[in-house]
């Protein structure tokens, strides 16, 4: 029970990424890749603020001088994973124009119609 | 949405108050949770709000496409500049010390505040330039001149 | 253990839920709403992970403009998947190797929220959270100069505890948010890049979707 309680965190953010991993595999569709993308990503979140994450501690904003003793979680995670977001969140529209694109060319966003009409085409 | 009262009101009295608490996220990025990435998200979604029930017409006719572009590159300028700044005082590169040299402590939030608008403005511009292409053409209503007379501001 | 064990496993639950009807569900715009909606059930359990700021960007990114940009996608590409069989079972049984092994590879990791873990014993971290790194050699702060008047006061010389990175601090007890004073001033080349990351994702959307006037799709979000 104790091993649960110790690593309850870093199993569900393996099983967001998992889910994420699974979408990115399995899905035909380009939408749904780009959503299951930005599960895995948020998976791996979870895992970065975890390990930050102080017991009895609190958000990383200083109150007053005289609080200087309380215990803060570790800000440089929360640092890292905010721009990671932003980032994030620019690379998904940049990969929703490509797709935007490849309806355009293709008339379809579901990958194995693509593949085969590239298939015949190269016949 | 355009004809709908309801969402016209609702839009009208909401937008003010997010613009309202985006600026509040900007200026007290380094008081409290907030900062420029938040406040340019909130600024962009004011405006898309906005595009969505009126429009995206009548958006790019308060906001134009232009400005838009313009200001996602004055972002990133006024973050470099900040630290080419700071070299040209003989600082190193990004050292906001250089914004106050005699009392290089409380140049530090100075420096932070500089550097929070260069990241929010671009952080708007950016999200507005996005929703701006990826719902470009799809209302016909929308094909109005703006594209020609965006080409036109490039050249002037 | 945390007394918020109880919010976390729930938010955690629902968040897992969120996830998986958002890759099952056949109707794509129902599956952009359930991923708006995982972002903020994503929000809130980072409040309680005490991570607000980046709460704060998940609400206001993750759950509101991603969500727009999935849907304006989805105008222009068409809200219907073409489902070819239920389950994928290689990639399911993939996705069980690589999440055994994962697994496996956590048990080696400090137990969370240990306070003695080595992310937060290291002496750098110190300086993170009291904002006491000493970026400037012979800088002085607020603190610094009332310590120096007091020294001239009693006449004798201050006290200067030296580290690594020099002496005189700079802006102690300045910016409460040590979030943002990572991200702005201790890691402030690593944010000029990403603001030129999104800013090169503005100007490649510009290049991929500008001036496609009299396109044949259709219908609009506007």
């Amino acid at each position: 029970m104790q091993i649960v309680l110790d690593y309850y965190n870093y199993w569900a953010c393996i099983l967001i990424m998992m889910i994420g991993f699974y979408g990115i595999m399995a899905k035909s569709n380009l939408v749904k890749k780009v959503i299951s993308l930005a599960i895995f990503q948020t998976g791996i979140l979870v895992f970065y603020i975890s390990t930050g994450k102080i017991d009895g501690g609190t958000g990383p904003v200083r109150v007053a001088d005289g609080a200087a003793e309380a215990v803060y979680s570790n800000p440089l995670p929360h640092a890292l994973m905010l721009t990671a977001i932003v980032v994030g969140v620019s690379t998904m529209a940049v990969a929703l124009a490509i797709i935007v694109n490849i309806r355009q060319a293709y008339g379809t966003i579901d990958e194995i119609d693509i593949e085969t009409m590239e298939h015949e085409r190269g016949e | 949405m355009k004809d709908n009262p309801i969402m016209r009101l609702a839009v009208r009295w909401n937008i003010p108050f997010m613009l309202i608490f985006a600026l509040y996220t900007q200026t007290h990025g380094e008081l409290g949770p907030g900062g420029g990435f938040q406040s340019g998200v909130i600024v962009a979604a004011a405006f898309v709000l906005y595009g969505l029930v009126f429009g995206g017409a009548e958006m790019r006719r308060v906001v134009p496409r232009w400005f838009t572009d313009l200001l996602g590159a004055v972002g990133v300028l006024i973050y470099a500049g900040a630290g080419v700044y700071a070299m040209a005082m003989g600082y190193e590169f990004l050292d906001h010390a250089a914004l106050m040299p005699s009392n290089p402590g409380g140049a530090e939030p100075w420096g932070m505040t500089v550097v929070e608008y260069g990241v929010g403005i671009t952080v708007f511009g950016v999200m507005m330039t996005i929703f701006n292409e990826i719902t470009e053409g799809t209302n016909p209503e929308d094909n109005e001149p703006t594209d020609d007379s965006a080409d036109t501001e490039y050249g002037s | 253990m945390s007394p918020t064990i109880m919010l976390d496993v729930v938010l955690l639950a629902l968040v897992i839920i969120a996830g998986i009807a958002a890759i099952e569900v056949r109707s794509l715009f129902a599956a952009v709403m359930l991923a708006s909606i995982y972002s903020l059930l994503m929000a809130c359990f980072w409040t309680t992970m005490d991570a607000v700021d980046v709460a704060y960007t998940e609400a206001a990114v993750g759950a509101g403009i991603s969500t727009i940009l999935l849907m304006g996608a989805l105008v222009l590409t068409g809200e219907t998947e073409i489902v070819r069989r239920a389950v994928h079972w290689p990639a399911l049984g993939a996705c069980m190797l690589v999440g055994a092994l994962l697994v496996y590879g956590t048990l080696d990791m400090p137990k969370f929220g240990d306070e003695n873990a080595p992310a937060h014993v290291h002496p750098i971290y110190a300086g993170y959270t009291q904002q006491d790194v000493r970026k400037h050699p012979g800088g002085k702060s607020h603190g610094d100069n009332v310590r120096a008047e007091q020294a001239a006061e009693h006449s004798e010389p201050e006290a200067h505890d030296e580290t690594a990175h020099g002496h005189g601090d700079y802006f102690h007890g300045h910016v409460p948010n040590q979030v943002t004073s990572i991200i702005v001033s201790y890691r402030a080349f690593d944010t000029l890049f990403e603001t030129a990351v999104i800013f090169t994702a503005g100007m490649g959307l510009i290049v991929l979707l500008r001036g496609r006037r009299g396109n044949p799709l259709k219908g609009g979000l506007l």
